[in-house]
């Protein structure tokens, strides 16, 4: 089996393969509003690229990180909006 | 369109030409806005939005004070689209030189019943905790505020038709006379009097501008959502140390909260260019001061960045009046850095002249045909002093404790 990394979104710990990336983990959490655009609506990945900064979650304290751009490390606290 | 005909057509629907629009609708005359492009483009679109009084000379400060107070009486109707904020402005001073200036300017602004308060550094720390530490200290300016211009200039443009102005967008003037307004497609509109309020684009209608205006481009940037780091709009004092800004590229320390989180960073200045694209090393240098005063900025991210161009006049002073050697034509142009502010005092002026009303301040300063004489137009042979400041910072690439490397974490990214 590959090896696995726990990291806590919203708090909460998660389990995931090595190599998963932080949207991955959320969605894993059962998070689905990721984030709230200007006008309080809930936002989540689109192109997984990079691209459309939808994905946008606070990562150990800093915010707007594209979560389908980061790998996800041991112990990392992540933090959505919903 | 027929052939109607008004008593005023104006060119440009930027915020200068929305105001006149307002003003001149609402004193019960027939008005024609024509517009190239749409309501609130141009440098309206790419302004930052400071309403702030200015002291260069006493006439810059009569229509900045006359026009802040415009804004006061205005605000209550603003919808919410146009994000009107009343969060005072930090002048912000590096070091005791510039705490000098602060002084002056605030006793200035206290003689002419503008209410001002200087800030030690322990107080400043306090207001702004984000600034770096060892500010000599500000001065605050309470009353002044921030909005968002294209949505100001829709308002305007909206307040028009409401009194039965009649609007054209994406027909460009091409010329402008006392009687009648040429259009692009080669018909034409009569007019009792016409007004260019074109901004930079004044210069293709009226060719006499190009020897009294010149375009000065502007870069902006912004970032991100960070509520809360600052709350006051942050200007630097930093321009005295180059007493000679000047002709050349230069950037100069502003921040902007906006109301969603977002920080508006400017700006520099540059007389030439006429292309509009993002220029990487002034960007690069005006990041790089704004960082000096605000290190938490370094790790923040900008999603875009943006260009604009002032319409700046010899004397920093805009031209609001008959234009000389054309019966019947107006200008309302030449507002540089300050006609987001200037817009409102701009068209109670104009239009008191077009209805031959008495106006609240001397109208004579602002005059086109002082661009007559020789001494005017002198001025813009001689360094400018830069209305909100600018610096010449061949300081800023030494750069206090901030090297290259520190701008990579303004990641340049994509939309909000
Ligand atoms: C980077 C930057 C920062 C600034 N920050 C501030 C600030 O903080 N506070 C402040 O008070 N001011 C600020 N300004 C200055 C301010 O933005 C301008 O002075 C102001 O927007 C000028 O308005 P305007 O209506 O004269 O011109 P514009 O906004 O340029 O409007 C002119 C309009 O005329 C239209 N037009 C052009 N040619 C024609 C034609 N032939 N026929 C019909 N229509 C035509 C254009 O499409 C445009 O809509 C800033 C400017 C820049 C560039
Ligand atoms: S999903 Fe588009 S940037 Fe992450």
């Amino acid at each position: 089996m590959s090896e696995s990394i726990t990291l806590t979104v919203n708090g909460r710990p998660v389990t995931v393969p090595k190599g998963s990336m932080v949207s991955a983990a959320i969605s894993r959490a059962g998070v689905q509003a990721f984030r709230t655009s200007v006008s309080g609506r809930p936002r989540g990945p689109l192109c997984g690229m990079g691209i459309c900064l939808e994905c946008r979650v606070t990562i150990d304290g800093r915010p707007h990180c594209r979560s389908c751009q980061i790998p996800c490390c041991p112990g990392m606290e992540v933090q959505t909006d919903g | 369109m027929g052939n109607p005909s008004f008593d005023v057509i104006i060119a440009g629907a930027g915020i200068v030409g929305a105001a006149c629009a307002a003003e001149l609708a609402a004193a019960g005359l027939e008005v024609a806005v024509l517009e190239s492009d749409m309501v609130g483009s141009g440098a309206t679109a790419a302004g930052m939005g400071h309403i702030v009084v200015m002291d260069d000379s006493e006439a810059q400060f009569a229509l900045g004070r006359y026009s802040l107070n415009l804004w006061h009486e205005l605000s209550e109707r603003l919808p919410a689209s146009c994000e009107y904020q009343v969060c005072g402005t930090l002048w912000v001073a590096a070091d005791e030189d510039e705490m000098e200036e602060a002084r002056r300017k605030g006793r200035y602004y206290s003689r002419h019943q503008i209410e001002s308060e200087i800030l030690d550094p322990q107080a400043l720390a306090d207001a702004e905790p984000a600034l770096r530490p060892g500010m000599a200290g500000a001065l605050r300016i309470p009353g002044e505020s921030v909005l968002y211009p294209p949505a100001a200039a829709r308002f305007l443009i909206d307040q028009a038709l409401q009194q039965g102005a009649q609007l054209w967008v994406g027909k460009p003037a091409t010329e402008l006379t006392g009687g009648r307004a040429r259009l692009a497609d080669g018909s034409s509109l009569a007019a009792g009097c016409t007004v260019n309020a074109a901004g930079c684009g004044a210069l293709r209608i009226t060719p006499q501008l190009v020897q009294w205006v010149r375009p000065r481009k502007g870069h902006l940037a912004i970032t991100d959502r960070y509520p809360g780091l600052i709350s006051h709009q942050l200007v630097e004092l930093g321009y005295l140390k180059s007493a000679h800004a000047s002709e050349s590229d230069s950037v100069a320390f502003t921040l902007q909260p906006r109301p969603t989180g977002q920080l508006l960073i400017g700006s520099s200045r540059q007389f030439g260019p006429a292309d509009s694209s993002v220029e990487a090393p002034l960007l690069g240098r005006m990041l790089r001061r704004a960082c000096r005063y605000l290190p938490p900025l370094a790790d923040l991210s900008v999603i875009r960045a943006w260009t604009g161009f002032r319409a700046a006049t010899p004397d920093n002073l805009p031209l609001i009046g008959p234009c000389p050697g054309v019966d019947g034509l107006y200008l309302a142009t030449g507002h540089e850095g300050l006609g987001i502010t200037t817009s409102l005092g701009t068209a109670k002026l104009l239009a008191d002249q077009i209805l031959g009303r008495k106006s609240e301040i001397p109208a004579q300063p602002y005059l086109p045909s002082r661009m007559l004489k020789k001494e005017t137009l002198n001025l813009a042979r001689q360094p400018l002093r830069p209305e909100t400041g600018s610096h010449r910072d061949t300081e800023t690439q030494r750069s206090e404790g901030l090297s290259d490397s520190s701008l990579c974490t303004l990641r340049l990214g994509g939309k909000s």
